[in-house]
């Protein structure tokens, strides 16, 4: 039972980072664009949140400039790609290469420090109930953000105004533009909330999940949250299943480990990016389905005519 | 008075050629920024990073060394992203090319003959073929996005080498040290100049660009890779196949790759070691780009960003400033040229700003 229980108490932390940047690529991408650079957004938030509870021991204060790392490096691309125009496909993976190199420069200084990882925050009461009490009610307040979170973006993109606007941006960005709307200014405040998730998924990463500075650590999350939205046909539920399923397979390699199969450490660690590839493939070769889910502008340019 | 876009009549032939210079002028003054913030002397910065590497016979032997793998994956992916075939993985593709290049040179460990170095070569290529395969197959087959399994298997091949070599092929007289045994010198690259590392890999480059060249200009299939990216529709039209286009750009980026990869373990390097590349396979995305997604402009970009890494080992050492200065450097400098070539399509107009 103690095996279960912290095999699910692994599963959620695994799970989070993802959930977090998943989330906000996912609105991102329901805007019309396709940014590329979560993983560089991710390290960013992982550095600076990392750096500032060090310099600060507020941990506050360290998920608030996770967050603001990753708005700031989405903000780079922002206006590449809709003031400059530049395509989004080589601006992501530009984001993703300055982000991995940037944060290696700052994180100088972190390697080998040490911190005890942000804490537990216990529901009263109801975090005393047995098994269920340890695993849903005594988390740490970024798992409860990322739960909520999905609360929130289900609503906003299924029934709220400016969540119609923003489906109606990344279905027809002509449309929108003819009834009025700035796209512009509507997408680039969905790729500032895809940066501020994916600062705090890779915020969770350093405060967290293993609580110390790695020269590239997402390992590849950022990418992994960018194969998860296409898994989840764009649907935010789907996003929340897809992000524990690969929480559950990032820490198999942990568990099978632990309990002494015979596997090398390399080929479990290659899991995810198998899983990754395989659910890939599932999802996409329904070729009809993609089409109908996936908003119809994504990627495409758009300049305003008049 | 705020400068506006404007859309040029046609795109302009004089910006495609210097959105790049513009862009490295750019990244060098964004340098001097980045030299101030970290404490250092710009003046002493610049020239740790960009003159003295190359001050010497011997730096600049060692600039086109860093450069070989750069050309050759660089030229390959222009070909592929001319295409829209995104294959960001190129540096999974190089490692398993170092795998196959490099078991083959530990086959023929002490034995001699003319033949060993083209067979490492040739299985590097067809290393870095068979990972591409694995995706142009997923690609055609299941229509899975080639940017993300490209670099999923980049990892997976990051790993695969580690397995291997902390296992199979591991030094059996090297204290559990993860290295394979020193390659014989059957099986080493020819050196061009005495004293240097200078290697005959460089004029395989010089092929592979002129090769690059030939197909892109004067083949059918250069051609149809151009059609097929500029307008898939009536690429289709003209009854070009999209399939034939993924698997064959994708088999030509693996197999250059994968041929980088080999020329890395039997060339500088000697053996197989954990890491063979410092990302050359992603640098060679920017390499093609700056190149102008053409096989000689990718020969130009290819010693600049050759010359980052070479800069940033000098700067390491000369000023201890860390290595990761080059990725920056490099992130900047692909930063820049995308917001350069702006002004391919559109112009800067200056207009009073209207008085209602």
């Amino acid at each position: 039972m103690d095996i279960l229980i912290a095999a699910i108490l692994t599963i959620i932390t695994a799970a989070t980072p993802l959930l977090f940047a998943a989330l906000g690529e996912l609105i991102t991408e329901k805007s019309g664009v396709l940014n590329l650079g979560v993983e560089g957004m991710m390290i960013m938030g992982a550095i600076i949140g990392f750096l500032t509870v060090n310099q600060t021991g507020s941990v506050t204060l360290a998920i608030l400039a996770s967050m603001l790392a990753g708005i700031l490096t989405a903000t780079v691309f922002g206006i590449l790609v809709l003031v400059f125009h530049a395509s989004q496909v080589p601006t992501g993976l530009a984001l993703t290469i300055f982000g991995l190199g940037l944060s290696a420069l700052i994180g100088q200084s972190m390697i080998g420090v040490a911190y005890e990882g942000i804490p537990k925050l216990a529901i009263p009461v109801i975090s005393s109930i047995p098994i269920l009490g340890d695993i849903l009610f005594n988390q740490d307040i970024l798992v409860y953000l990322s739960i909520f979170m999905v609360f929130v973006v289900y609503w906003f993109v299924n029934s709220s105004r400016p969540g119609l606007i923003l489906r109606a941006v990344g279905d027809s960005h002509d449309a929108a533009h003819a009834m009025g709307y700035s796209v512009i200014k509507i997408r680039f405040l969905a790729i500032l909330f895809g940066g501020a998730m994916a600062g705090i998924g890779g915020g969770y990463l350093s405060l967290a999940y293993s609580p110390l500075w790695v020269e590239g650590m997402t390992a590849g999350r950022g990418w992994i949250a960018l194969a998860l939205v296409v898994f989840a046909s764009w649907k935010v539920g789907r996003v929340f299943m897809g992000a524990y399923l690969f929480g559950g397979i990032t820490i198999l390699q942990l568990h099978a480990q632990a309990i002494g199969i015979g596997i090398p450490p390399q080929v479990m660690s290659m899991l995810p990016y198998l899983a990754t590839i395989i659910v890939l493939v599932l999802i996409s070769s329904d070729r009809t389905k993609i089409k109908l889910n996936a908003p119809a502008s994504l990627g495409k340019p758009f300049h305003e005519s008049r | 008075m705020l400068p506006k876009l404007v859309m040029r009549q046609a795109p302009s032939k004089a910006m495609v050629y210097l959105s790049p210079v513009l862009a490295l002028v750019l990244t060098l003054v964004a340098s001097i920024v980045l030299f101030l913030i970290m404490g250092v002397s710009p003046a002493a910065a610049w020239h740790a990073f960009f003159l003295e590497p190359i001050s010497t016979i011997y730096g600049l032997t060692e600039l086109v060394v860093k450069a070989t793998p750069l050309v050759l994956i660089g030229v390959a992916l222009a070909l592929g992203f001319r295409a829209g075939v995104w294959n960001i993985g190129a540096e999974g593709q190089l490692i398993l090319g170092g795998i196959f290049g490099g078991t083959t040179a530990l086959f023929f460990y002490e034995k001699t003959g003319f033949h060993i170095i083209p067979l490492i070569l040739i299985m590097g290529i067809i290393g870095g073929m068979l990972w591409a395969a694995i995706v142009a197959f997923l690609k055609t087959r299941f229509n899975a996005n080639e940017i993300l399994t490209s670099l999923m298997l980049s990892y997976v091949a990051d790993l695969l080498m580690n397995l291997l070599i902390h296992g199979p092929l591991k030094d059996p007289d090297g204290f559990n040290f993860p290295e394979s045994r020193l390659f014989s010198d059957s099986a080493l690259l020819p050196i061009l100049y005495e004293g240097t590392r200078l290697h005959i890999g460089a004029i395989i480059a010089l092929l592979v660009v002129g090769i690059g060249w030939i197909l892109l200009s004067r083949t059918l299939l250069g051609y149809q890779i151009k059609v097929i990216g500029d307008a898939p529709a009536a690429g289709e039209h003209a009854g070009f196949s999209p399939t034939k286009i993924i698997w064959i750009t994708l088999l030509i980026s693996g197999g250059a790759a994968g041929l980088a990869g080999a020329i890395e373990v039997s060339g500088p390097i000697g053996q197989i070691v954990p890491v063979i590349s410092p990302g050359y396979g992603f640098a060679a995305i920017i390499v093609a780009y700056v190149g102008r997604l053409h096989p000689v402009g990718v020969l130009f970009s290819a010693l600049i960003l050759a010359l980052s890494y070479l800069g940033g080992e000098t700067a390491q050492i000369k000023l201890n400033l860390p290595l990761a200065v080059t990725g920056v450097f490099q992130g900047l400098l692909l930063f820049f040229l995308l917001a350069s070539d702006v002004l391919i399509h559109y112009r800067l107009k200056f207009t009073q700003q209207a008085t209602l």
